[in-house]
């Protein structure tokens, strides 16, 4: 059908015939279908016969000629020949079933049997409304990436506004010299000599050193040279600390044993010299000898020194004094002998110069401990060993190494600043601690108190490692979670609980005076009610309270009324003598009861107590005079009645009591009102325990409690912006995200959608 | 015998010049100061105190108009330039530091319903009751010339309201639909239109700048892209919205000032629930601004007040007021977020601190050190009763101060009522709604 439909319409193209047909049946394998299709009724043969025969031929187009009168007649003289016939496409694909070349063709036809009919369009406003979802999805994916920003910026410990970094980075050389150009001859000869001497004018731009200097840089290298340097403190440590050690020891055999083994050394070292390098045994001499006159010179040995002195006096009872004594005169006599043989001052220098021989390290510290200042020696020599270090490593690295590692003690005084903030917390924490411990058991002994608090303060730093370990968790779950939109994250406050964040009147209040009269008005009323509450319901509870009690507190005192015992009620009616005897066992007991407590009065007693609580709680007078200030004082002599009256503070009088009225109940008063007024009542919102508000509130900020760079941390604004600097709003730049390259207006220029709205306008304006 | 010296360091007590301040050792051990929280507790105190004594907020009036301020605009470029229109149809250019005015243009016949500068600073939009945008040079004409703007629109419909673009030459118009206009051209080129009612407001995001936000006299605010020129979604409340304004530092939030008396909070990618509702007005709030920090913002309102709201509490921190100023109009924060101005009916602008007791000028290093100790010990300490009293403190106009008491009354008789239907109606039938979501009548796709 196709077929024949296409021939029609090839018959009404006059010009283009030729060519369609010559393509026709590769492009239309459907055709080619057909050609081979010769099974089938002999009429259809033939027709199909027919046509063949017209594709090929220039008259393709037989008219049929028409026998007789037809129904209908077409304008294209088409026939109606076997109209009454469909031809449908399994009659068509029937024959195709056995050739395997045409299953592509099976295929299409099956797919084209398969499609169905286009559905209408959508209405335009659902088209606007799928339209709109699709855009507003696609914006809040893109704004999503503001997320982390806006979290980061809320949570931040400190903003500074403006936001943008100012660009100080200097531009290199390099760039700055591509620009300018040798005009003047006396630039261009300089030119030519550098270029002749190749220096190098634009791209790499280091010399050697500088880049041996770049790689010294290198943060392995800087590791290794770190270590090295650990190690040699450590080791100087070592030895330090050895040789003070050593110098500790009292003990006189091992000194002498020391000496002995020493000066034994020494002079075998000094004959191994001498047979190896006898120049420098005779120099060696010569200190030895030089060493000798010193002392000979110093007159140590005189019996002149305080040492001498004492011994001097000891040496009639003290056999070792004696020895000693003799000792130094002994030496003494070597020393002021002249001497020609070389071996004996050789010998005696030998014992002198130990002390030279030993190594700087310990002279060092003896120095330190022996100077007038410590400081001032210790720092002299921390210079002197940081020269020696110096002057040991002669690599390029060095100076950047120890620019490293002053930074390094830079970071190092931050780092114990915070040790220190963290040491003088867990104090105070330990010091409220040990107070509670204090009012709790008075009496302890200082050790076990010590080794508590040392318990306590291990258990709390353990427990604050614990806390920082839950924390990091915390966060990382939150980080996690942090993903959703911040919306959902934002705790849901109760609105209408919240109070308004300020009080607001139709007074002014200006001075300090008023406010400070503001302050105290808060805390009145909470004072005075629960007082007058209390008195107006008993009142409207019992009318005849005011009367009735106003008479009777004429008459009776509630004390006595107390105290007086009550006669006990016997029943007058007591008929069964079974009860009788009942109540002669109560009498009894009752009886014995009486006798076990005769002495006590257990009522008196709780009255007792319940005025020393009332004394107790009530508040102090202070008394401010000092004896024999301005006047005689002494043993028995006062300060006059006028200086007592004038520095006695009377402590000002609380509100009355509650258990006032009360007789036979103590209401504690424990929780102090003055105090009460100036403290938090309910946590506030962001803490979740008392422990952490209370935490807040203890740790000082000021720069009484703090050391500097502590105080300018604590007291960092959290927002900080400068006068005269406009703020611009945040960019994508800013944070560094990519902003779109295209303008928001060109796109919307090259947005199709738009466009056609725009021509639409257009055609509108224009008709108009 | 051997005489043990105590010596110290001279690094520690000599002072290297004589203009230096001397040294003073200080034991840090928390052991040797026992009262240092009461004492912190009346530095508090005291700080709070003089904060509220030096709580001086107004600078200056600029007077000059003969009829309402009716829209207010920042230079973007200069912080002491500003412009106002007014409901005559006359636009003032101000200098601040001046106080004077520096120029004056009759723009429009009729109200000047909206003005906005170019991202530039060279040159501003004004539009106007006579159905006209026009175009403006920031700076005064030459000697001779005529004062004329540099480009006229004649619209067929009012414009109630003008927006230009961050970054690029194009500006939003809004009126009975929304428009966007290339500067060269005089057709919009693109007009993004969603409900029949007459739009009040439009706003460019400052951020993702292709993103527009308006509200309709029909109770709702549309978000629009003008990228796929598309509008994005419809949120409706209980009554209309004024204007709404972007967040500078936070993309997706914006703020609606509303005529319920409320300002709401909005994340555009879920409208269904504000993020804070903002209460402490007692009539339509008219205007609103953000902060350039993104920290707060400040609301004009009809109550002839205006207020200063931290953008995560739903109460106000502050509240300024005069005797003579009327219903605020507009209002605007300056782009240093040091000062709020605000134009009002009757004829002024103001010019407030930002913050109430700020010293203004050049502070010294230990000036600004214990500013920020007082202000950490006021954050501190705020909790406690009788400093957060005194900080709470504010004078109100009785007008403003009976209207809340009725406000409360009625606010309290409304949750009586509820609570009672609650309690006698079946379990589950009458729910409880947070106050979010009683705003919110419906979100549109």
């Amino acid at each position: 059908m196709m077929n024949t439909t296409k021939a029609a319409k090839g018959s009404l193209l006059a010009l283009s015939q030729q060519e369609e047909l010559v393509d026709l049946p590769t492009n239309y394998p459907l055709s080619a279908s057909e050609d081979e299709g010769d099974s089938d009724g002999e009429r259809k043969h033939q027709k199909l016969l027919e046509a063949i025969g017209s594709l090929d031929g220039k008259n393709r187009w037989k008219l049929p000629e028409r026998s007789e009168a037809s129904l209908k007649v077409s304008e294209f003289n088409v026939s109606c020949e076997g109209s009454g016939e469909k031809l449908a496409l399994s009659d068509l694909l029937g024959p195709a079933k056995p050739s395997p070349s045409l299953a592509a063709v099976k295929k299409q036809l099956s797919r084209v049997k398969s499609k169905k009919t286009l559905e209408l369009p959508l209405n335009k406003a659902e088209v606007d409304q799928i339209h709109r979802e699709v855009a507003f999805s696609k914006t809040s994916q893109t704004l999503s990436k503001w997320d982390s920003v806006v979290q980061k910026n809320r949570e931040a410990e400190q903003l500074v506004f403006p936001m943008g970094k100012e660009s100080s980075s200097f531009a290199p050389i390099e760039h700055v010299f591509s620009d300018w150009k040798a005009r003047t001859p006396l630039e261009q000869e300089v030119f030519n000599l550098l270029h002749k001497n190749k220096q190098p004018v634009t791209d790499p731009l280091l010399t050697p050193v500088e880049k041996a200097s770049l790689r010294a840089m290198s943060l392995e290298e800087a590791k290794i040279r770190r270590a090295e340097l650990q190690r040699a403190r450590a080791l100087q440590s070592y030895y330090e600390a050895r040789a003070r050690r050593m110098k500790k020891i009292k003990s006189k055999k091992y000194h002498k044993i020391v000496k002995k083994g020493k000066a034994k050394k020494a002079i075998k070292d000094f004959e191994q010299l001498r047979k190896v390098d006898p120049n420098a045994a005779l120099e060696e001499l010569e200190k030895i000898e030089k060493a000798r006159m010193m002392e000979r010179m110093s007159l140590k040995h005189q019996n002149s020194g305080k040492w001498a002195k004492s011994k001097a006096i000891m040496a009639k009872y003290d056999l070792e004094a004696r020895q000693a004594m003799q000792e130094q005169l002994a030496k003494n006599k070597e020393l002021t002998q002249k001497l020609q043989v070389v071996s004996e001052s050789e010998e005696e220098g030998g014992a002198d110069e130990e002390e030279a021989l030993v190594p700087d390290v310990v002279n060092e510290v003896q120095m330190n401990s022996d100077g007038a200042n410590p400081w001032m020696l210790r720092s002299c020599n921390r210079d002197a060993k940081e020269d020696e270090i110096q002057a040991d490593s002669e690599e390029p690295s060095e100076p950047v190494v120890h620019e490293i590692s002053e930074n390094e003690g830079n970071e190092k005084s931050v780092e114990e600043e915070d040790v220190l903030l963290k040491e003088f917390e867990e104090r105070r924490s330990l010091r409220k601690r040990s107070k509670c411990n204090q009012n709790a058991e008075p009496v302890s002994g200082q050790e076990t108190k010590d080794s508590t608090s040392k318990e306590v303060l291990s258990e709390l730093r353990a427990l604050s490692k614990k806390l920082s370990e839950e924390n990091h968790l915390s966060k990382k779950q939150k980080e996690s979670s942090a993903k959703t939109v911040l919306l959902v994250q934002e705790e849901e406050p109760a609105l209408e609980e919240e109070e308004p964040l300020l009080l607001q009147r139709p007074e002014r209040i200006q001075t300090m005076e008023k406010l400070e009269e503001l302050g105290n008005e808060d805390c009145l009323p909470s004072k005075e009610p629960p007082r007058a509450a209390v008195e107006g319901e008993q009142m409207r509870r019992n009318p005849q309270y005011q009367l009735k009690g106003k008479k009777k507190e004429q008459m009776i005192s509630l004390q006595n009324l107390l105290t007086s015992r009550t006669p006990s009620v016997t029943s007058l009616a007591v008929p069964t003598t079974v009860e009788e005897l009942e109540d002669e066992v109560e009498r009894e007991q009752k009886q014995m009861i009486k006798e076990a407590f005769a002495g006590d009065d257990v009522i008196k007693e709780f009255l007792k107590e319940k005025r020393e609580a009332i004394q107790a709680s009530k508040p102090k007078d202070m008394d401010l005079t000092l004896p024999g200030w301005g006047e005689w004082g002494g043993m028995d002599l006062k300060p006059s009645a006028k200086k007592r009256r004038r520095f006695l503070i009377k402590a000002p009088e609380g509100p009355p009591r509650k258990d006032k009225n009360l007789p036979n109940v103590i209401i504690s008063e424990k929780r102090n009102i003055q105090a009460a007024a100036h403290q938090v009542r309910v946590l506030p919102y962001p803490f979740t325990h008392h422990q952490q508000f209370e935490r807040t509130i203890q740790n000082p900020i000021g720069s009484t409690w703090n050391t500097q760079r502590a105080f300018q941390k604590l007291t960092a604004p959290k927002v900080v912006t400068k006068a005269g600097h406009i703020i611009k709003p945040i960019k994508a730049e800013d944070v560094g995200y990519r902003s779109s390259p295209r303008s928001d207006l060109s796109v919307m220029q090259n947005n199709p959608k738009r466009h056609s709205k725009h021509q639409k306008q257009l055609k509108k304006s224009s008709m108009d | 015998m051997k005489v043990k010296m105590l010596s110290r360091n001279p690094d520690d007590y000599v002072r290297e010049t004589k203009l230096d301040i001397q040294r003073v050792p200080r034991n840090y051990d928390p052991t040797l100061h026992p009262f240092e929280v009461p004492r912190e507790y009346v530095r508090a105190l005291n700080a709070t105190k003089l904060e509220r004594v030096f709580a001086k907020p107004f600078l200056a009036s600029l007077d000059g108009h003969r009829d309402g301020v009716n829209c207010l605009a920042k230079h973007p470029k200069s912080l002491t330039t500003v412009l106002s229109g007014a409901c005559d149809g006359e636009v003032k250019i101000w200098n601040l530091t001046k106080r004077k005015c520096v120029r004056t243009i009759q723009a429009h016949e009729g109200f000047v319903r909206g003005i906005c500068t170019r991202f530039c600073g060279t040159s501003f939009f004004t539009v106007g009751d006579d159905k006209t945008v026009k175009q403006w040079k920031m700076d005064g004409p030459g000697y001779g010339e005529e004062e004329e703007p540099l480009h006229t629109i004649l619209g067929k419909t009012v414009y109630t309201g003008i927006d230009h673009h961050w970054k690029d030459p194009a500006f939003a118009t809004c009126g009975q639909q929304v428009d966007i206009w290339d500067e060269q051209r005089t057709n919009p080129i693109c007009s993004m239109n969603w409900g029949f009612d007459s739009i009040s407001s439009v706003k460019f995001n400052p951020i993702e700048t292709y993103l527009l936000g308006s509200c309709a006299s029909d109770r709702n605010i549309v978000l629009y892209d003008m990228r796929q020129a598309t509008p994005l979604k419809k949120v409706v409340l209980d009554m209309r919205t004024n204007t709404i304004c972007w967040n500078p530092m936070e993309a997706f939030h914006f703020t609606a000032a509303n005529e319920d008396y409320n300002l709401y909070t909005f994340d555009m990618r879920a409208l269904d629930i504000p993020v804070m509702v903002h209460m402490d007005h007692v009539s339509a709030v008219l205007d609103v601004d953000y902060s350039p920090t993104g920290k707060e913002f400040v609301s004009a309102s009809f109550d002839k007040s205006i207020r200063i709201f931290p953008v995560d509490k739903s109460r106000s921190r502050e509240v300024y007021h005069t005797k003579r100023m009327q219903h605020v109009i507009c209002v605007k924060w300056t782009s240093d977020s040091k000062y709020i101005m605000c134009g009002s009916d009757e004829m002024n602008i103001r010019l407030w601190k930002a913050n109430a007791s700020e010293k203004l000028g050049v502070l010294t290093s230990r000036e600004k050190a214990a500013n920020d100790y007082n202000q950490k010990l006021k954050e501190k300490f705020q909790y406690h009763p009788h400093v957060k009293r005194i900080a709470r403190h504010r004078h109100l106009p009785k007008s403003i101060y009976s209207q809340i008491q009725e406000q409360r009354v009625m606010k309290e008789a409304r949750r009586r009522k509820e609570m009672n239907r609650r309690k006698h109606s079946k379990p589950g039938s009458v729910p409880i709604v947070s106050e979010r979501k009683k705003h919110v009548v419906a979100v549109v796709k």
